[in-house]
């Protein structure tokens, strides 16, 4: 299913791994995935094309992104890391003191020709530096660089969740903990963090977050209190979801979303279109090919050969299964709505950029193995 | 194999990476299981539940009134018709806050404390998805409006939609009445009736005259709409559609023409003009004036002008045609002659002095006759055409209030026509019986005496004189009068005629000649008698009697005199007819309030209403 190491060793390489630098049975799952999108989000835009070929293009450049980040071999990559985040960060306070402001929330750097996401670029760069950072010094980490982790950690996501963009926080904070998690932190330290993160989730309810956000996670246990202003999102999409029943209302038939009982159908609710006229059977199959993607991640940070390329491949790749588990949750009501799209899925250009490059990345790790590792 | 040898120095490293892989995998697909258990449960277990809820979120079942029946007259002119007209309507489930929403609205449209009060009323007792009317009428400027604001306004529409409209305005409105907006009074009539489902989506229904009388001919069979609509309530395509019934056309027995020209030939007196077919009942002419606009009613009168009609003094909104109770004063005395003649206590020829009053034995009260002096003598013949009171007071004293208040009850006195309007008084034959259940007073013979000439406690409506004088003038055949003459679907120009309802017993008079002398003495009222002067250049022959009803009593020492009289205390004026005498078509009875008197003001117009009977029948002849 993954492959066979042979078949993606060093000696044994395909054109497209020499020549392109891209991994096969990744881009092919990628490729089915976007398809699959575009087909969704023909259905949620009700069958007006201007929308998907919009999308299209955003494809086209983001997988011109991919190509791109796979030529740039996991030595230079890593080289960059901490210019790259020093970069990053900058921008965020750039963002802070005169970004643009849209839908309440402070997340666009406008650049003059093109309006940019910072905190989407962390997305990368806060794994690209963790791991850049662990791997100078021998694994598992010791207490001092879990400390210096944590330090690099955490001022990004205080910086990302003041926007306030609570969502992007979270994944960006994660990407950084999975880098520790996979450079062996103890079991004891991670278990200590949950319990130390417990008093913390209480004064951020209390101090550090907004209304809206805390109107979301109420509504969240109980999504009838607010029917018709934050819970009824999840009340229309658990509703979608429901009445897709196991094979669905069919392709284009989905009445919860084309008729408007569904909000957000084109971003964040996307999956509730898919699974309203899909069924279970719809859902599952996609699930198949979330988790498929993400194996051949983990599969990649395997096979990689030197310390940040496992790291980073492997954080990457379960930064991604994140996306696919909140977006999902939220969709299905186990989780608040934060705000995070389904990865390749849902409609918008800046994610879908990031995730592509991330996904370069690790083709690069993969198609850049040496027969002799130094 | 290769690979494994590579990674060799770095063992630890790669044990430590497989053990994190593996556990990720299993949170991975722990995770995954925790997403397929709850789609599992979402779509597998409570999918009824949810697809429940999906269909209910998008398919409503709307009510399509049925367009109302057309009201016709006998020759086809149309007197209600559906016009169409724009109105405002909330949908209370598509509304966030009912109340902010009408705060803004009025900042766009005016709203009136009634439509306010209108619309509060009808939210609790209406389906949340059914629309509810808030403003009638919208000029074309609010409709403009509302369409430049209608974002701002989910659940709120424009509907266009038919509005009964009376052409003619107040002729006949007696007869027609009007629709109104359905109150809280009729949905609690409709609901014990069982009809509240044939009424969604129905915003008026008739409140009066034909209009409230033949309701269910004219309202028809509501429809439904199955629509699926969108998150915002708005109507995305009809699934299932069941048509509305319309309700049938009336076709009513009035002449319009007849009506106008009866109307007009009342002049300013307040007073009711009936005219009836003798053969069939029909009802040619129903005028009780004054009259109103019924066009002011159907979308809700405003208060000062619905104060204005009830505060006037010569009361527009009642129906003196049907509810008026007059004294019919002179024109019962050919009935009372009838009588006299059926019970043998006078003969045909036989005659009586009048000194010009009359006296019981014992009793020193005189009844006067009107005329001072006298008549002289006279038989029934000519005591009918002078109007003579002392001959009737004498032979209602022979004849007794028993023998005579029987006998009349036969013309239908003191009980309701069966017209097809509701609300019909029944005026008072006075009995022996009928003074002891009411007043639980004896009867005394002076009682007797006065309603000879049809005064006392007699009272009659104009119908039910109408009703009378048709009865005369078919020798005794009573008709119902009805308005209703035929009823055809909509759309068809076949009007089916509705069947005749059963008129009552027909007057027992032992000898048919009997008729002829009581005719007789009719036709010599118009001929030589007190309404002669009605009988100049007749084209046809006609029959007729006058009487005056007295407003206020007069003592024995005084004297009538209308100089020095309120008009509202001069004595109605009344007449009755009917022509041709040989054939009857047509049988009028009129009452002029304060006219004076029968001869002077109620006979001219009697006169008029059958002239242009006769002229209408003419021309439709040629």
């Amino acid at each position: 299913m993954l492959g066979d190491p042979a078949a993606g060793s060093p000696l044994r390489q395909s054109w497209l791994q020499r020549y392109l630098r891209l991994d096969g049975v990744l881009l092919s799952a990628l490729l089915l995935l976007t398809g699959v999108g575009l087909g969704i989000l023909y259905s949620a835009f009700d069958g007006h094309l201007l929308e998907v070929r919009k999308q299209l293009i955003r494809f086209v450049i983001a997988f011109g992104a991919m190509l791109v980040m796979a030529q740039i071999s996991p030595a230079t990559l890593r080289r960059w890391s901490p210019w790259v985040y020093g970069a990053t960060l900058i921008m965020l306070l750039a963002v802070m003191a005169f970004g643009h402001i849209g839908k309440g929330a402070q997340r666009w750097l406008d650049l003059g020709f093109v309006r940019f996401q910072p905190s989407e670029l962390m997305k990368l760069a806060l794994p690209m530096t963790v791991a850049w950072f662990l791997s100078r010094h021998e694994l598992p980490p010791r207490f001092p660089q879990v400390l210096i982790a944590l330090v690099l950690i955490l001022v990004p996501t205080a910086l990302i969740a003041e926007q306030p963009d609570l969502g992007t926080a979270i994944l960006v904070a994660t990407a950084g903990f999975f880098v520790l998690y996979m450079a062996g932190l103890r079991w004891r330290l991670i278990l200590g963090t949950i319990v130390a993160l417990i008093p913390i989730g209480v004064l951020m309810w209390h101090f550090g977050m907004h209304d809206y956000q805390r109107r979301r996670v109420l509504t969240l246990f109980d999504p009838h209190s607010d029917p018709l202003g934050s819970g009824y999102h999840i009340i229309q999409s658990t509703i979608a979801l429901g009445s897709g029943g196991v094979y669905g209302k069919g392709y284009l038939r989905g009445t919860q979303s084309h008729l408007d009982f569904l909000p957000e159908r084109h971003t964040d609710f996307i999956f509730a279109v898919l699974s309203e006229e899909f069924g279970l059977m719809g859902a599952a199959l996609l699930l198949l090919l979330y988790f498929l993607i993400i194996a051949r991640g983990l599969y990649i940070g395997l096979c990689a050969q030197d310390t940040y390329s496992r790291l980073l491949a492997c954080s990457l790749s379960l930064t991604f299964f994140v996306y696919v588990f909140v977006n999902i949750g939220m969709v299905s009501g186990l989780l608040p709505v934060v705000g995070v799209p389904l990865p390749l899925v849902s409609y918008g250009g800046t994610s879908m950029v990031t995730l592509l490059a991330a996904f370069g990345m690790l083709m690069s790790i993969h198609t850049h193995r040496k027969l002799w590792p130094s | 194999m290769q690979r494994r040898t590579v990674i060799k120095d770095r063992n630890a490293e790669t044990r430590l990476l497989t053990n994190r892989i593996l556990v990720a995998v299993i949170g991975i697909l722990v995770g995954i299981g925790v997403l397929l258990g709850r789609l599992f449960y979402l779509q597998v277990v409570s999918h009824q539940h949810f697809a429940t809820l999906s269909q209910e979120n998008r398919v409503k079942l709307v009510a399509i009134p049925p367009n109302r029946g057309l009201i016709y007259d006998r020759n086809g002119i149309l007197l209600a018709d559906n016009r169409p007209s724009f109105r405002l309507v909330l949908t209370p489930e598509d509304v966030n806050d009912i109340e902010e929403t009408l705060a803004r609205l009025q900042e766009i449209i005016e709203l009136s404390e009634s439509d306010l009060n209108r619309f509060r009323e009808l939210l609790p007792r209406s389906r949340r998805f059914e629309p509810i009317p808030l403003k009638f009428k919208l000029t074309e400027e609010e409709v403009a409006r509302l369409a430049v604001n209608r974002h701002r306004f989910p659940g709120l529409d424009v509907r266009a939609e038919l509005t009964r409209s009376y052409p003619w305005g107040e002729l006949a409105s007696h007869v027609i009445g009007y629709v109104g907006r359905i109150s809280a009074q009729d949905l609690q009539r409709l609901e014990a009736q069982g009809k509240e489902a044939n009424y969604r989506g129905t915003s008026h229904i008739g409140k009066l005259g034909i209009e409230h009388y033949y309701e269910d001919i004219l309202h028809g069979q509501v429809g439904y709409e199955k629509v699926e609509t969108n998150a915002v309530g708005r109507t995305i395509r009809v699934l299932e559609r069941i048509a509305p019934v319309p309700g049938r056309d009336i076709h009513l027995s009035l002449d319009a023409r007849l009506q106008a020209a009866a109307e007009a030939a009342l002049e300013d007196y307040n007073g009711a003009i009936v005219a009836i077919d003798p053969r069939s009942g029909e009802v040619l002419a129903f005028v009780s004036r004054p009259t109103f606009d019924p066009n002011l009613f159907v979308n809700g009168i405003d208060l000062a002008t619905y104060q204005a009609y009830q505060n006037d003094p010569n009361r527009p909104l009642y129906n003196r045609a049907l509810r008026g109770e007059y004294p019919p004063a002179s024109t019962v005395k050919p009935f009372i002659g009838l009588a006299a003649l059926h019970h043998k206590v006078i003969g045909a020829n036989e005659s009586i002095y009048c000194p010009g009053h009359f006296t019981l034995p014992n009793v020193d009260h005189r009844y006067r006759d009107w005329k001072r002096g006298g008549h002289g003598r006279l038989n029934l013949n000519e005591a009918v055409a002078q109007s003579c009171d002392v001959y009737f007071y004498d032979v209602a004293m022979r004849l007794g209030i028993d023998d005579l208040s029987a006998f009349m009850s036969y013309f239908g006195f003191g009980a309701p026509t069966g017209i097809d309007l509701n609300g019909e008084r029944t005026g008072i034959l006075p009995s022996r019986e009928w003074k002891r259940r009411t007043r639980n007073q004896p009867w005394y013979h002076g009682e007797t005496v006065i309603t000879g000439i049809g005064q006392g406690f007699w009272l009659a409506t104009p119908l039910q004189m109408a009703q009378a004088t048709a009865t005369m003038a078919n020798r005794g055949q009573r008709v119902v009068p009805h308005l209703l003459r035929a009823v055809s679907e909509p759309g068809s120009d076949r009007p089916v005629p509705v069947p005749r309802r059963t008129s009552g017993e027909p007057v027992p008079v032992h000898d048919a000649k009997l008729w002829d002398h009581a005719i007789e003495s009719m036709k010599n009222v118009i001929r030589i008698g007190t309404a002669r002067r009605v009988g100049i250049d007749l084209s046809y022959s006609m029959a007729g009697k006058t009487g005056t009803a007295q407003v206020r009593s007069i003592a024995q020492n005084e004297r009538y005199d209308a100089s020095k009289l309120e008009r509202r205390f001069h004595d109605h004026g009344l007449f009755i007819a009917f022509a041709p005498i040989e054939a009857p078509e047509i049988a009028v009875a009129v009452v002029a309030e304060n006219g004076g008197s029968g001869s002077g003001v109620a006979a001219p117009i009697a006169r008029k209403v059958i002239d242009t009977y006769m002229e209408n029948k003419a021309r439709h002849a040629r």
